[in-house]
């Protein structure tokens, strides 16, 4: 686990990597990048899953302001760490704000899941149906 | 792999040095644990990218460490803020806003980093040589302290650049260990005709392919003029680290690192090699203009990254005693806007119309004419960042078809060198 945590939440694939700067709206918590396959879709509450982070250092920033405004994903899930992401997390953690755990995972261990479904993340960092 | 920490990283972060150090220590090492690092390195310098506003939390970050007595532990310059404190009311935003983003900048001054507010700090002095380690942020920075200063940086941005500031350490990994600075790929430029390689707006062309060719591999470049400028270097970083994560490219016979083909390709390693065709930098082109290039242009931007000094010579022989009828923008570091009042420049810019932006970019705050559509620009970092950041459809051309067009009001754009 890249950042420690529980949590619990409904699985959203995405369907391309995303640069959460230009890419998500902090206070919605929308998609908002319009060339993602997932335009407008909410990453709000959800387990996030997707290859890793693209783009924008800025993007730990993003991540920090998600956590502040309660529009965070419950959890992440990426192939590839991603220092970038986790950084805005511990940042959240330092300032006293919420934390979403942060995994390195291989997607393939998400295959039998169907989209949507509700998973829960256990504070060892496995990935379960609830 | 376990991170070993120093006696004294022991006592940083156990608060030696003060609960900032030791809250920025905190960070600095769950970060070098998260890369796989071994140990810290000591650095020279520092680039903080962190004074751009993004929102509540980045001020809050930074009020903290000064609030908890933060002071930066190395020589630390900093890049763009979302306001141009020189031009107060430049910027188009509600009060809050701008009270926000004002105190995001203060903050980090009052650590005791320079406000530079640029993104070309390599322009106003901070030069680290080569070999030294550093921990730079912002893309075109972090390529050019890498490629064209030699020094050692990995792409460090918000908060973490902060981090390394503060403690003077930076988590020794990527790139700044000597074996990671091998070229993984050769790109061959050397049928391009010296037409092209010898004029500007060849650059930020061959950096948008490159990003797009190469992600976040190490080129090596084969074939550029010795003559090649480093506002050329300048621009070719930016372009490649905009389209691509580019964070370090080696040119033969040119940048530091590069004298010989031995010197920056390992023998035991596969290398990959590609041929620059007429065709990919046709491409390349085209990405760099989203408008239809017959339409009207709204305004004209240049300097990302930051105009040099030599580029406003530039500049200067082609404006002096002409009027331009369309706004034109040019970004800089106040540290050169000064050096340009000392020489007495300013005044001729202005005559013809120029506008003058300091301390940020047109790209990254609201400063282009409200209800505009169409930005002519000569960046490729503008020209890849200008639709989504700023709304306006993008042309690209020289500074010269800049300025031609500003003049005539209309789009003007030399195309005949782009065929070979």
């Amino acid at each position: 686990m890249l950042v420690p945590g529980s949590a619990e939440g409904r699985l959203l694939r995405l369907r391309a990597p995303i640069s959460l700067w230009g890419g998500v709206d902090p206070r919605s918590g929308a998609i908002i990048d319009p060339r993602h396959p997932d335009y407008r879709t909410s990453i709000t509450g959800m387990v996030l899953a997707m290859p890793g982070g693209v783009g924008s250092s800025s993007s730990s920033a993003i991540m920090l302001e998600l956590l502040r405004e309660g529009t965070a994903p419950a959890a992440v899930i990426m192939e590839c760490a991603d220092a970038i992401l986790a950084l805005g997390v511990l940042v959240s953690i330092e300032l006293g704000h919420p934390a979403c755990p942060v995994l390195e995972v291989e997607l393939t261990a998400l295959d039998g899941f169907s989209e949507g479904a509700l998973l829960t993340i256990t504070s060892e960092g496995r990935v379960l149906r609830s | 792999m376990t991170l070993n920490l120093t006696t004294e990283d022991q006592g940083l972060l156990s608060g030696s040095d003060g609960e900032a150090t030791a809250l920025a220590m905190r960070i600095l090492v769950s970060a070098a644990e998260l890369l796989g690092a071994q140990s810290l390195v000591q650095i020279t310098s520092a680039h903080i990218d962190g004074c751009l506003y993004h929102g509540d939390g980045g001020v809050e970050f930074a009020e903290k460490l000064v609030a908890s007595g933060g002071q930066v532990a190395v020589p630390t310059t900093l890049n763009v803020g979302a306001l141009d404190l020189l031009h107060p009311g430049s910027v188009r935003a509600d009060q809050s806003k701008i009270s926000m983003a004002k105190r995001q900048m203060d903050a980090y001054v009052s650590m005791g980093a320079q406000p530079t507010f640029t993104c070309a700090p390599y322009q106003i002095g901070h030069e680290p040589g080569v070999g030294e380690q550093v921990a730079w942020g912002e893309s075109n920075a972090i390529a050019f302290a890498n490629s064209v200063l030699g020094a050692r940086t990995e792409r460090y941005g918000d908060f973490l650049d902060a981090c390394c500031a503060l403690t003077g350490r930076a988590p020794l990994h990527g790139l700044h260990i000597a074996k990671n600075r091998e070229a993984k790929v050769v790109v061959d430029v050397t049928a391009v005709p010296d037409a092209l390689t010898n004029r500007d707006v060849f650059y930020p062309v061959l950096g948008t392919w490159l990003g797009l060719e190469i992600g976040r591999e190490i080129p090596l470049i084969v074939g550029l003029p010795p003559t090649v400028t480093r506002d050329q270097l300048k621009a070719l970083g930016a372009s490649a680290a905009s389209t691509g994560a580019v964070a370090l490219f080696h040119v033969l016979g040119v940048t530091p690192e590069a004298p010989t083909l031995d010197a920056v390709i390992s023998k035991d390693r596969p290398v990959r090699r590609i041929t620059l065709e007429p065709e990919m930098v046709r491409r390349a082109l085209g990405r760099l203009t989203t408008a239809d290039a017959a339409e009207q242009i709204d305004a004209i931007a240049v300097g990302s990254p930051h105009f040099s000094i030599a580029e406003f010579e530039a500049l200067l022989k082609l404006v002096r005693g002409r009027c331009m009828v369309i706004p034109f923008y040019v970004c800089t570091a106040r540290d050169t806007l000064r050096e340009l009042e000392m020489r007495g420049d300013l005044h001729v810019l202005h005559k013809a119309g120029v506008e003058i932006v300091a301390d940020t970019c047109v790209v990254v705050t609201p400063i282009l004419p409200e209800g505009g559509s169409v930005l002519m620009t000569n960046s490729g970092k503008f020209a890849h960042y200008g639709p989504s950041n700023t709304g306006y459809d993008v042309v690209y051309g020289s500074l010269e078809d800049c300025v031609e067009s500003a003049v005539t009001g209309s789009v003007v754009r030399t195309e005949g060198i782009w065929s070979w």
